[in-house]
């Protein structure tokens, strides 16, 4: 199994912050359904070959802080997952607004189980 | 500025650095994975191609006795050629002519009937 | 000052796969950088839901054409993390003598197109035809040419005989001479440098924090390389990155050349040092000895710095399995998957990362692949304004394009 250090939604910024001074790379964001309970957004963050993990669960529709002010690697994966979950994320450096892969006019996010049907961000 | 003066000199003088296909044919390695061939007196219609084939491309009726695979939309992979139990199934290293239109293989084998155990 | 929008790509003679920028230039001069995605977006990642984990292999690999071995290896090294199979040492090697043969091919096919980005279209077939020597090896013992599909969940599908291990070695020989042929003609041309040395400038501290990987890290001064982590049979074989420290396009393709001279010698490596398999090739009196056998060509002196004391044979080795069916080099997978994962390899463009999660049905319930590019393109949109217009096609080859990979 892996070990994931449990986040709450006001400390992803304050964690990014802290591990980017520490000379902690970011190395992805993943998204993952967890159907009823909502969503899983793991950070995967890595320095000198060793991982850590930190896994934020949050209910569907809750605005995520983006965190591509501190990493600039951080906007394509959060404009990846606004457009596959339908999850928003305040604060994009650089916003495509749900068309990253999508069309403007698609409105279903592929990803969910159930899927979402409007996103508004 | 004559750097490659020599390497000018000696390609002038080299034979053709390629093979002068199509006069000169390379042929393929023994294992390529090129036709898929079904030796239909042997199969026992247990479906497990068509069950582990990662682009669902062949269809085993076993009640029929057909089995038939989609030679384009195959990507020659090679699993169902190991999953087969009775090693009907394998592949040769030609690979298949140019088509203009969808081709299918198609085989039509005779199912095995089923022995009745009566019990007394 | 006047600005100007000008559209590039999808289509561009030097992209080998769609991607889209729109540039804002003033004067020839790039001022800025808008990246637009979504030209091969195939959802491969979504098939997870429908294709039971063993087929997931086949659709796996089908991410990249060049790097397919490689996202196999990652899957499949996720699923035996969370299913707790112990792959055979003999599949380890073999799946790291397939993989450098990758990096190989997709350097020597780098380092080509890079010749064709300033026009030097001669040094792209030369490369290319090196290439082809490459390629026919793989065909000769995967089957096939470009996606080979020879990993499975557990170990291999194929083995290597010892006439094909020769044949190996010989061939290797050939390569490595037709390589270093080259090497003057693209390391060290007047015109090529001039086109190259300067451009796209990415500084040691900004390419770690824009999150670069792969040779685009290492050109710019930094030891990292995922292979330092020990997967596959790096573990015993040792391995030290290729490091340039200017940051340039020139910088990046030194790195990349020398990797691929690199992996010459890795690949002999291995094959010298590969065990005995658990059905070896001869089943009755199967060798036991895993003595390293000499080494066909390459240079005594590179194979020095890779003898180290840590890598000294394990005193007991096992006995080799009878029981398993000639031709396999694997262990019969059992169960389902069921727990999280975390995998990483290096793929010749940079780090690849593989987050696997199962939840004990046949279907995995989340594939998600970070590609390098992926990660490569914010560093980008950060070394495209302030450049040249003529620079922009050498700036983006330079970071290795497989925008397949980025959008799966």
């Amino acid at each position: 199994m892996l070990e994931t250090i449990p986040l709450t939604l006001d400390a992803v910024r304050d964690v990014a912050k802290a591990c980017f001074d520490d000379g902690w790379r970011l190395v992805t964001l993943t998204a993952v359904d967890t159907g009823e309970a909502g969503f899983d957004i793991l950070y995967h963050y890595d320095k000198d070959l060793v991982m850590k993990h930190y896994r934020l669960s949050i209910p569907k529709e809750t605005v995520v802080p983006s965190i591509s002010p501190i990493y600039f690697t951080a906007l394509l994966v959060e404009n990846e997952i606004i457009d596959q979950f339908g999850i928003c994320f305040s604060d994009l450096v650089l916003d495509f607004g749900g068309a990253l892969y999508l069309e403007e006019e698609v409105r279903t996010t592929p990803f969910c189980k159930v899927s979402v049907a409007q996103k508004q961000c | 500025m004559f750097n490659m003066t020599k390497n000018v000199v000696s390609n002038l003088l080299h034979k053709s650095s390629t093979r002068l296909y199509p006069f000169a044919v390379r042929g393929h390695f023994e294992g390529f994975r090129g036709t898929l061939i079904n030796n239909v007196d042997e199969c026992i219609f247990c479906r497990t191609c068509m069950l582990k084939c990662p682009s669902q491309c062949i269809t085993v009726d076993n009640k029929a006795g057909t089995w038939a695979c989609e030679a384009m939309s195959c990507v020659y992979c090679g699993v169902c050629v190991d999953v087969c139990p009775t090693s009907c199934l394998s592949m040769t290293k030609e690979h298949r002519p140019v088509a203009t239109e969808r081709q299918t293989d198609f085989h039509q084998g005779s199912p095995k009937k089923k022995t009745k155990k009566v019990e007394e | 000052m006047a600005r100007t929008i000008l559209p590039f790509g999808p289509q561009h003679p030097v992209l080998p796969e769609p991607l889209h920028l729109k540039l804002v230039i003033e004067d020839e001069t790039v001022i800025e950088a808008l990246p637009t995605l979504g030209y091969v977006h195939r959802g491969l990642e979504k098939l997870c839901e429908v294709r039971d984990f063993n087929q997931m292999v086949q659709i796996v690999e089908r991410v990249c054409g060049i790097c397919s071995c490689l996202h196999a290896l990652c899957y499949c090294e996720g699923l035996e993390q969370i299913m707790g199979i112990e792959v055979p040492r003999r599949a380890k090697y073999l799946r790291t003598i397939w993989g450098e043969l990758h990096r190989m091919h997709s350097h020597l096919l780098w380092l080509g197109l890079f010749a064709d980005a300033f026009g030097f279209e001669s040094l792209f077939m030369q490369f290319w035809r090196v290439r082809e020597r490459v390629m026919d090896i793989m065909e000769a013992t995967c089957g096939n040419r470009v996606v080979v599909s020879v990993n499975v969940v557990g170990g291999v599908r194929r083995d290597l005989t010892a006439e094909q291990c020769q044949w190996i070695e010989q061939q290797l020989v050939i390569i490595e001479k037709e390589v270093r042929q080259l090497t003057t003609t693209i390391l060290n041309d007047y015109t090529v440098k001039k086109r190259t040395v300067g451009k796209g400038v990415l500084s040691k501290e900004t390419a770690y924090q824009l999150g670069a990987v792969g040779p685009m890290l290492r050109g710019s001064g930094w030891a990292q390389d995922a292979r330092m982590t020990g997967y596959a049979a790096f573990d015993e074989i040792g391995f030290e990155p290729v490091v340039e420290h200017d940051g340039d396009c020139y910088a990046r393709s030194t790195v990349r050349f020398r990797e691929t001279l690199q992996s010459i010698d890795l690949v002999r490596l291995a094959i010298a040092r590969m065990p005995a398999g658990e059905t070896s090739v001869n089943v009755e009196g199967a060798l036991e000895d895993d003595t390293p056998h000499p080494i066909a060509g390459g240079r005594a002196g590179t194979m020095q710095r890779f003898k180290r004391d840590k890598h000294a044979r394990p005193a007991d080795v096992p006995a080799p399995n009878l029981d398993l069916p000639a031709g396999h080099v694997a262990v019969k997978v059992k169960g389902k998957p069921d727990g999280e994962a975390v995998t990483r390899v290096e793929q010749p463009r940079g780090e690849l990362m593989y987050y696997l999660k199962g939840t004990g049905a046949k279907y995995m319930d989340r594939v998600r692949i970070r590609t390098p590019t992926f990660a490569n393109i914010p560093p980008l949109l950060a070394m495209l304004p302030g450049c040249e217009l003529a620079d922009v096609p050498v700036i983006v080859l330079s970071i290795d394009p497989c925008i397949s990979c980025t959008e799966r």
